[in-house]
């Protein structure tokens, strides 16, 4: 299991250290002929150094996220200039540990927002806690912040009744360790994100080499009680299964309303046997915001925009540049926030654009032309057209020509996903579905939209 | 800011200082004092002179205070133990506290306080705590055991707490189960022949139920625990699957993949024929590529998985290609797998896309990467033959780019499709030698000087292309200069007249200036060949090479099977066995997949039956029980790996005729190597069963087409050796595919005297060509059964053949007494007519009957004590006699 737990700055200065387990540092030095030194702090500290000196002092790149020094293996994750290190010496679950480490910033940003190296000094002693309550001898304990923020608080915990203190541990160890009981609401609220960000990767002739959209459900739940949800939405298989049960309605049209998901996870409040076997979605959900689920599709991908990109080389000196961009979806909907990325080389000496809409900027820091447009409405086209001016170079190497990139927002989901219901049932408190005010809306981002050139 | 300054703390000075605060009556410094000490212990120093004012502290009401005194203590006890005694008061104590959780603190704490004279005050609140009504101490508890017998594993199995522990499997909390299952197999994994985790049916079912309460932490021990476990059965195997699948879905990858674990496993046992078996595998892809859209570092673990996964069941992601194409802005370690995994799932259907993105991946900046796209195509091109063309001309428009790297990786790829397709692309040769100058790597100098040797005939100024690199012989590495010494040596061969003067310049280089043994024995080697007999030498240099794998890198068969079942953890991310990077006893366990080796698997109660001492026998309902148990186990078709490069196949057949005339007739040798026979084997033997001579043999396809359409036949021989029917082979014998056929022979063909007399010249037909090889055949399988002559006919024929008929040989340690050798002739129809004992010498009197009517008679007089036999046979024809004296040898010996 994990034998330790570091966070450094980008320095490479220690900022958090919990060791959990002995072994690790330990024949780290093998020039270490004197009798070890009783205080395995010492110990640890060649562990500590050798990740700085081989990792974040590494000249060149990190090749890798797992690292093994002298026997002893290290994980790091980093979040801006943070470095997050788990040590061990042992065949540790490894997708555990990375689970593990990303679990531990979302706790962090859930008590002191972001990971910075200003906030985790001022925090380190709640940090420290933390780690005790999370991490016990090295194996993952409860790490659902709602659970922890009822008895981590930095308060102390002394003015709890017998109740209180034995409903804490019952959370923290029970079923349903992500709620706790006895949640009150005026007014019963739940709020469903559908959040997607669809990929591509196109051919400059414009065939698709690769597209999915990944998804996610994110909810925000301010609702009484214990209730039990249900969560439903327009799968095929669930679809296609009523359809042969009730009377077949139009197959057309349920046919291009259903979608084919290929694979979806869950948060751990649902019942994942349930879902196995019925393909129904049903869970006691957490108190405020949470992501429900993720998925992922593959088939009948509505790509809202398409890149058609043109590039000609004139001469050694000159590049032409032409991008026609067109939406495709609704003309009633309005896509936002639109960007268009076009690489330049890295000689470029000059750039002239002129474009038909919204503004265009060569950013030579970036190396990049960078076209924004604020809002389009669907069946619509824009064109850009470009003349970069290259400095000539005797580098033999060519350039790369990395591809155009595109960033968006739509007001619908690319993958035709539709919310079908979500039903709130609290048996022991006296308010019905109807009584919920519910809330859905849809988010389509471009996740990684690339065409090439 | 005052935490800043927590930070900053430097002069010694301060310690003092330090003290001062911490015996404060005011708690609020109190607090802040330990809080500083605790920061200055974070970024390393030494605050160890603290300790008891520390732990001065310790008795306070105030939680906070009470968990920062805590982590002190865990982090200096061990540097000043007799201090800690000192906490143990208040350890034991807070265990009695009405507060669950600070009993839980008291007992999590303890264990982390390494001294071993706190231990032995653990022991009691550790009960205590381990039957706690409050399922928070328990699990802190559960924890806590193994903390304990990390110290002193003697004291906790002395104390009982393992059976505690095992009790707790059975707890009615789902995270106390999962913290009991965690600590019992890290304890286990220390005792590797302990019954320690008793897996049953029972238990099973338990942790089966605990899966769907726990956190998703709790799920992973469970599952991991659940891997070590072998089913009795497929339908065990099976329903335990079924409540495995549904963890698939959840949101923790860590979570799939120790699921995915279990999986993999079970399925070895399920009946590939089930309809189940084919739902699994099914199921199995989507969550995989799933995991590809998780944070950089697990898809890294994830990708390291399935680079696994893909090798051991192919089927699995066979139609998920696209999914593995590198994003431009993926991390070089995810793009570098990514491009591991697409090779291995290159196939005819989508080698077109394949090859499109290689192309663009070629083009990148990160070198390591780019090289390693360069490679990816020269592999595809061996592994899908239709694509090779395309993946020459990509390969020619990256030679173009100049790009030094680039150039050089696809000099070393092309030289493998030289290899794998021979005669077809030496037109690209001379863009090829245009680069030579740019070569600066070893592999790259010594693919090219191997081009150029192979293909010197039609390389007009190969001579001088070898002699520019010949000038810094010594400078080049060895890799280069055996590579040289070759190609150099082959140009020879293939334009002697021309370069004797190189080839002895070449020589000289590397026997007598060089230090390299490797070198200088090659070199000799060569000279000696060249200078003895230079047809030979022509032979065995350029010499038809062994075919190349397509596959490569592919991880040993044994230490796959060894990795799936560590599917998500370190071993699996490395590739290693987990003995190659863990100390101790941990880890040096080898895990097997079910039923894939003879061996029972290292866990539960098999390992126990298989541990008992063999010399117990085992009363009749264990026997049985054990029997069953392994009769139950579903054979699998994992059989050894075919021997997939062709040097093997060469070295035994270099070894072979020496080795066989001195182990005995009875082995069967390799008469046809692959590599003579376009990837066709043929290995025999002869014998004579039941009055018919046979020839058995093994027909092996090591080439990657199908064959079909065999027939044989043979040249006309001493004895008239021929087929009695065709040769029965029924079915096609596909790749990596043996067959065994037996023919049996009759001896009414035609005749001719061969040289050696028992020489057989043999021709072996198939769909791909014609083959022919030579063997030899023991006489003795021609000896007839009614070879027995009357004693007076033997004696007649004695005194009738001359005397210059008669030779005389010796028979070297053979240590059977006269009966036991005149019994084992007879079994090789040479009969002992009579037996005559003079001075302690025995003298046999033997006969045997060739096929063709020639007798031959022996005279076999073995010593008492003296291991030399001496034997003379006479016979109207004595060409035979060297012939059946070989055949005396092979069958007394043997």
């Amino acid at each position: 299991m994990i034998g330790g737990l570091f966070i450094y700055n980008h320095k490479g200065e220690v900022l958090i250290s919990r060791v959990y387990r002995d072994d690790i540092g330990k024949t780290w030095n093998p020039s270490y002929t004197s009798p070890p030194s009783p205080s395995h702090w010492n110990h640890m500290r060649n562990a500590v150094d050798a990740f700085r000196v081989n990792v974040i002092h590494a000249r060149q790149q990190v090749r890798s996220p797992v690292t093994n020094i002298a026997r002893t293996s290290f994980f790091h994750v980093k979040r801006s200039n943070i470095w997050l290190a788990a040590v061990t010496k042992q065949n540790v679950n490894a997708a555990m540990v990375f689970e593990f480490l990303y679990k531990m910033c979302d706790v962090m940003t859930a008590y002191f927002g972001k990971i910075s190296e200003e906030n985790i000094k001022n925090n380190f002693v709640l940090i420290y806690e933390l780690l005790d309550e999370i991490l016990d001898f090295g194996y993952p304990q409860n790490s659902e912040t709602g659970a922890l923020k009822t008895f981590i608080t930095q308060q102390g915990i002394k003015g709890q009744t017998k109740e209180e203190q034995s409903q804490i541990t019952s959370q923290v160890t029970g079923q349903i360790g992500w709620r706790r009981e006895g949640i009150k609401y005026r007014r019963n609220e739940l709020f469903l994100d559908v959040l997607e960000s669809v990929n591509l990767l196109m051919s400059p002739q414009g065939q698709v080499l690769s597209a999915h959209v990944s998804g996610r459900v994110v909810m925000k739940s301010y609702l009484s009680g214990m209730p039990e949800c249900k969560f439903g939405m327009n799968d095929k298989i669930v679809i296609d299964k009523q359809g042969k049960g009730g009377a077949s309605d139009d197959a057309g049209k349920s046919g291009k309303q259903s979608i084919a998901i290929d694979d979806c996870t869950f948060h751990q409040c649902v019942r994942l046997s349930k879902f196995d076997s019925e393909r129904s979605i049903s869970f006691i959900p957490p108190d405020g915001e949470y992501e429900l689920m993720r998925y992922r599709t593959t088939k009948d991908i509505i790509l809202p925009f398409r890149v058609i990109p043109l590039v000609r080389e004139v001469g050694r000196t000159k590049l032409e540049v032409k991008v026609v961009i067109k939406s495709n979806f609704k003309p009633s909907l309005l896509a936002q926030k639109i960007e268009v990325r076009i690489p330049t080389p890295l000689n470029t000496s000059g750039v002239q654009v002129i474009c038909m809409k919204g503004k265009a900027k060569y950013k030579a820091s970036e190396n990049a032309i960078v076209w924004k447009i604020k809002r389009m409405a669907g069946m619509k086209e824009s064109q850009i057209s470009a003349e970069i001016e290259l400095l000539p170079t005797n580098d033999k190497k060519k350039w790369a020509r990395p591809p155009i990139s595109m960033n968006f927002e739509v007001p619908f989901a690319p993958s035709g996903l539709k919310v079908r219901y979500l039903k709130v049932f609290e048996s022991k408190l006296n308010y019905s579905d109807h009584d919920v005010i519910k809330w859905v809306r849809y988010i389509g981002r471009s996740g990684i939209y690339e065409t090439r050139c | 800011m005052m935490n800043d300054s927590l930070f900053s703390l430097v002069c010694a000075g301060e310690i003092f200082e330090l003290k001062a605060e911490l015996n404060s009556d005011k708690k609020e410094k109190k607090k802040e004092a330990v809080k500083k000490v605790i920061a200055s212990m974070t970024v390393g120093k030494d605050v160890s002179a603290l300790f008891p004012d520390v732990v001065n502290c310790m008795q306070t009401d105030n939680l906070e205070l009470k968990k920062l005194v805590y982590l002190y203590l865990m982090n200096y006890a061990k540097s000043q133990p007799d201090m800690a005694i000192m906490a143990v008061n208040t350890f034991v104590k807070d265990c009695e506290d009405p507060n669950p959780l600070i009993r839980a603190l008291a007992v999590r704490t303890m264990g982390c306080i390494r001294v071993d004279k706190i231990t032995e005050y653990l022991c009691e609140p550790l009960r205590k705590c381990l039957k706690d009504e409050d399922p928070y101490v328990r699990k802190t508890a559960a924890v806590c055991v193994a903390k304990l017998h990390d110290i002193n594993a003697q004291l906790v199995e002395d104390q009982g707490f393992l059976d505690t522990l095992k009790d707790l499997i059975s707890d009615s909390n789902p995270m106390v189960v999962a913290n009991a299952v965690a600590a019992l197999s890290e304890i286990a994994e220390s005792h590797p022949n302990s019954n320690l985790l008793d897996l049953n049916p029972q238990t099973i079912n338990k942790l089966l139920t605990a899966l769907n309460e726990c956190t998703e932490w709790g799920q992973i021990f469970i599952l991991d625990c659940l891997a070590n476990y072998t089913p009795r059965d497929d339908r065990e195997s099976q329903s335990i699957c079924e409540r495995v699948t549904p963890r698939l879905s959840h949101a923790n990858s860590a979570v799939v993949l120790s699921a995915v674990k279990v999986l993999m496993k079970f399925m070895e046992m399920l009946p590939k024929d089930l309809d189940y078996y084919g739902t699994l595998l099914k199921k199995l892809a989507p969550p995989l590529v799933t995991l590809l859209s998780a944070e950089p570092e697990l898809q890294y673990v994830a990708l390291r998985n399935i680079n696994l996964i893909v090798q051991r069941r192919p089927e699995i992601l066979k139609h998920e290609m696209k999914v593995f194409f590198v994003k431009y802005n993926d991390p070089i370690y995810v793009k570098l797998e990514k491009l591991d995994i697409m090779i291995r799932l290159a196939s005819q259907a989508n080698i077109a896309q394949v090859l499109a993105e290689l192309k663009e991946y070629a083009t990148e900046v990160d070198v390591d990467f780019v090289r390693k796209a360069v490679r990816a195509i020269g592999r595809c091109a061996i592994k899908v033959e239709q694509s090779a063309e395309r993946c020459v001309s990509t390969l020619l428009d990256l030679i173009q780019t100049k790009v030094n790297y680039v150039v050089q990786e696809a000099i070393v790829v092309i030289k493998d499709i030289f290899r794998k397709y021979p005669n077809k692309y030496e037109s690209v040769i001379a863009t090829l030698c245009e680069n030579l100058d740019s070569l600066d790597e070893p592999e790259a100098r010594a693919a090219m000087i191997w081009i150029v040797g192979e293909y010197a005939e039609r390389i007009d100024n190969a001579d001088e292309l070898l002699e520019s690199f010949l000038e810094g012989f010594h400078d080049e590495s060895t890799q280069v200069q055996l590579q040289l010494l070759t190609a150099i040596v082959k140009l020879f061969l293939k334009k002697p007249t021309e370069t004797q003067e190189l080839v002895q310049q070449v020589l000289s280089l590397a026997t007598q200036d060089s230090d390299n043994p490797d070198l200088r024995d090659r070199g000799y080697i060569y000279w000696r060949l060249l200078s003895t007999d230079p047809v030979a030498a022509k032979e065995v240099v350029l010499a038809e090479k062994p075919l190349i794998s397509e596959e490569t890198d592919l991880i040993e068969p044994t230490l796959l099977e060894e990795l799936i079942c560590h599917i998500g953890t370190l071993a699996s991310v490395y590739h290693k066995p987990p003995s190659a990077f863990v100390e101790g006893s941990r880890g040096v366990q080898h895990k097997r997949l079910p039923g894939s080796s003879v061996e029972s698997p290292d866990t539960g109660s098999a390992a126990g039956v298989s541990e008992a001492p063999p010399a117990v026998i085992p009363s009749q309902g264990d026997l049985l029980g054990d029997l069953l148990n392994l009769d139950l186990t579903p054979p699998t078709t994992t059989g050894p790996p075919p021997p997939s490069s062709g040097m093997q196949m060469g070295a035994m057949d270099l070894l072979g005729g020496g080795l066989d005339s001195l182990v005995g007739y009875l082995h069967s040798t390799v008469w046809l190597p692959a590599m003579k026979a376009k990837g066709l084997e043929i290995s025999g033997t002869f014998a004579r069963r039941a009055g018919v001579i046979q020839m058995e043999m093994t027909l092996t396809n090591k080439a990657m087409s199908v064959m079909t359409d065999f027939a044989i036949q043979f040249n006309r021989n001493s004895f008239g050796l021929a087929p009695a029917g065709p040769l029965q082979v029924l079915t096609p014998l596909s790749p990596n595919q043996s067959i065994e056929v037996t023919l049996p022979l009759n001896t009414v063909g035609p005749v001719m005297k061969m040289e050696p007399l028992n020489n057989l010249q043999v021709a072996v037909k198939n769909n791909i060509d014609v083959f022919y090889f030579s063997c030899q055949y023991p006489i003795s399988m021609l000896f007839v059964e009614d070879g027995k002559m009357e004693r007076q006919v033997f004696l007649a024929t004695w005194k009738d053949i001359p005397n210059d008929n008669e030779s005389q040989f010796q028979i070297k340690d053979c240590h059977l007494n006269s009966d036991a050798a005149s019994n084992k002739l007879q079994g090789s129809n040479i009969f002992t007519i009579a037996k005559r004992t003079v001075e302690g010498q025995d003298m046999l009197y033997q006969s045997m009957k060739l096929t063709n009517g020639i007798w031959v008679l022996a005279e076999l007089r073995v010593q008492a004590g003296n291991p030399n036999y001496t034997i003379s046979l006479k016979c109207r024809a004595p060409e035979v006699s060297q012939c059946v004296f070989q055949s005396y040898e092979a069958v007394l010996k043997n």
